[in-house]
């Protein structure tokens, strides 16, 4: 079965461009993706696109879908009504380089400003011994495919373009968590989460779970324990003071 | 064609979308339902602190639970005779404690994701823009009060508990009665969404790194985990089922429900 589908595919260079109109062919079994590689092989040869492996697994394809971000290989088309008009356009809070491929630089920043693991000095390569209950958490965020859907959708940057500087977004803020809660992980992360990486911008309104292709608890599993994290260290009291008396660090729990 | 580099301004340039959101589906109902469910919860509470009836034997309204005052609370309502607020005070006894199951809802994960997005609209829904021009989220005052979450659990505990308490005493003085029942689910529930509150899963073992070292508290953490999974549910439920029966109550109480079973 095939029928033809009509489709809107943002084009233009940098920031400018338009909503252009095509009509192409659907078959059984299509992803959007397919649909967008039809109308480069029949009508639009210079269309942009970033894609690879087709298999949600490399993070490439992000794209707003009918204005929710998606993955454009793990789109089915047969989620849509054949008569309804599927609206395709680069991710909104990234520059756009061409068409629907967006310029994610910003997310490698962030990344580069997270100090990577940090083991106990007195702990050498090869002696870390860890039960498998002890990194279950981290190992959930180590899921993550770097879409960067769960940043683009994050409204503090999407919509305040201003709160980039300050704001790591979601993806990094949930690597914070990861290393975080690592229990040879001895690094401050904590003061750094609220004070660099802008843990305190989020209000945990769960928009980064709900895109997340890898079914992620992000906000459930990651930024809500990092934000509890932050408030034994600054806004509890009792904690600080067990703290004191108990001569507890963090490293040794 | 002009080629971009990264150093063109246009490079730097997000898609000059006009369209606030371009999704096609009902984004506006969840902010909508939350909008209305969470008014008439304001709504129902705001009578229900200034109205008296909220004690008929063996049965307490909620709301009005404990009841602190010694001028309008009668000796019967009083939780172990203890009403350490004198004849002085004579305003609603709601008042005196209603701020901490309701700072215990304010402050809750869920309930904070679901008022930014149903009153504050920020964002009303996922890829819809916000209308505010600034945004500082709880990085900053009056926001960032909202840490103190934890300090309304340990008292979302105690009221947890006395609720249970007064479902109790419904039972050993009318064990056949349906406000009983009622006063029963709704402790069961209000407990439920209390355990399973954030707070609650990192108090018992989300801060620690080594689970390993502390299996009892890891154990701990998995129920609650699996509770704070459901934590939206209970959340809801928790809310219909005290407000229910807290209205139940003072139906009693004012004897417009008068059945033999009541």
């Amino acid at each position: 079965m095939s029928y033809k589908a009509k489709f809107r595919v943002w084009r233009g260079e940098g920031g400018e461009g338009r909503l252009e109109d095509f009509t192409v062919e659907v078959n059984d079994g299509e992803v959007v993706l397919d649909i967008i590689h039809r109308l480069q092989a029949t009508q639009a040869p210079d269309l942009a696109v970033r894609w690879n492996c087709k298999a949600g697994k490399c993070g490439s394809c992000s794209m707003e879908i009918n204005g929710k971000p998606r993955l454009g290989c793990m789109t089915r088309m047969s989620t849509f009504a054949e008569d309804e008009t599927i609206t395709v356009t680069p991710m909104r809070a990234f520059p756009v380089i061409k068409d629907l491929v967006t310029d994610v630089s910003f997310n490698y920043q962030k990344a580069r400003e997270i100090p990577s693991f940090t083991p106990p000095s007195d702990v050498k390569p090869g002696e870390y011994r860890m039960q498998q209950i002890d990194v279950e958490r981290s190992q959930e965020f180590r899921k993550c495919i770097e879409c960067f859907m769960c940043n683009n959708v994050c409204h503090v940057i999407r919509d305040h373009e201003e709160n980039k500087p300050a704001f790591a977004g979601p993806r990094f803020l949930m690597r914070i968590a990861e290393l975080d809660m690592h229990p040879y992980d001895v690094a401050d992360r904590k003061d750094a989460a609220q004070e660099e990486h802008g843990l305190g911008y989020c209000n945990i309104t769960k928009c980064c779970t709900e895109v997340c292709p890898e079914h992620i608890k992000i906000t459930d599993n990651a930024l809500i324990p990092m934000k509890e994290r932050v408030v034994d260290r600054r806004y509890d009291p009792l904690v600080w003071l067990g703290n004191k008396i108990f001569r507890r660090s963090d490293a040794k729990r | 064609m002009t080629q971009t580099t990264a150093e063109n301004t246009a490079r730097r340039q997000r898609a000059q979308i006009k369209e606030r959101t371009l999704r096609t589906d009902q984004w506006w109902r969840y902010p909508l339902v939350t909008f209305i469910i969470f008014m008439a919860f304001l709504i129902y509470a705001t009578w229900a602190i200034f109205d008296k009836s909220f004690f008929v034997s063996p049965y307490h309204a909620p709301f009005a639970s404990p009841c602190l005052a010694q001028a309008t609370c009668p000796e019967e309502a009083r939780l172990f005779g203890f009403a350490p607020f004198g004849d002085w005070y004579t305003l609603p006894p709601g008042l005196l404690i209603l701020g901490l199951p309701a700072g215990f809802r304010f402050t809750c994960y869920y309930y904070r994701k679901a008022y930014y997005r149903g009153f504050w609209l920020s964002p009303p829904a996922c890829a819809v823009g916000e209308p505010h021009r600034r945004y500082t989220g709880e990085s900053r005052f009056p926001l960032i009060l909202q840490n103190i979450h934890r300090y309304f659990f340990y008292a979302a505990i105690v009221i947890g508990l006395i609720l249970a308490i007064d479902a109790v005493k419904a039972l050993i003085g009318k064990p056949d009665g349906l406000g009983t029942w009622i006063l029963i689910i709704n402790a069961v529930f209000i407990n439920l969404y209390t355990l399973s509150c954030h707070s609650c899963r990192h108090i018992t073992a989300g801060r620690l790194n080594h689970f390993s070292r502390h299996p009892v508290r890891y154990r701990a953490w998995g129920f609650v985990s699996k509770l704070n999974a459901k934590h939206q549910e209970l959340a809801l439920i928790s809310m219909f089922t005290v407000m229910g029966a807290d209205l139940y109550v003072r139906l009693v109480a004012k004897g417009i429900i008068n059945f033999p079973f009541a």
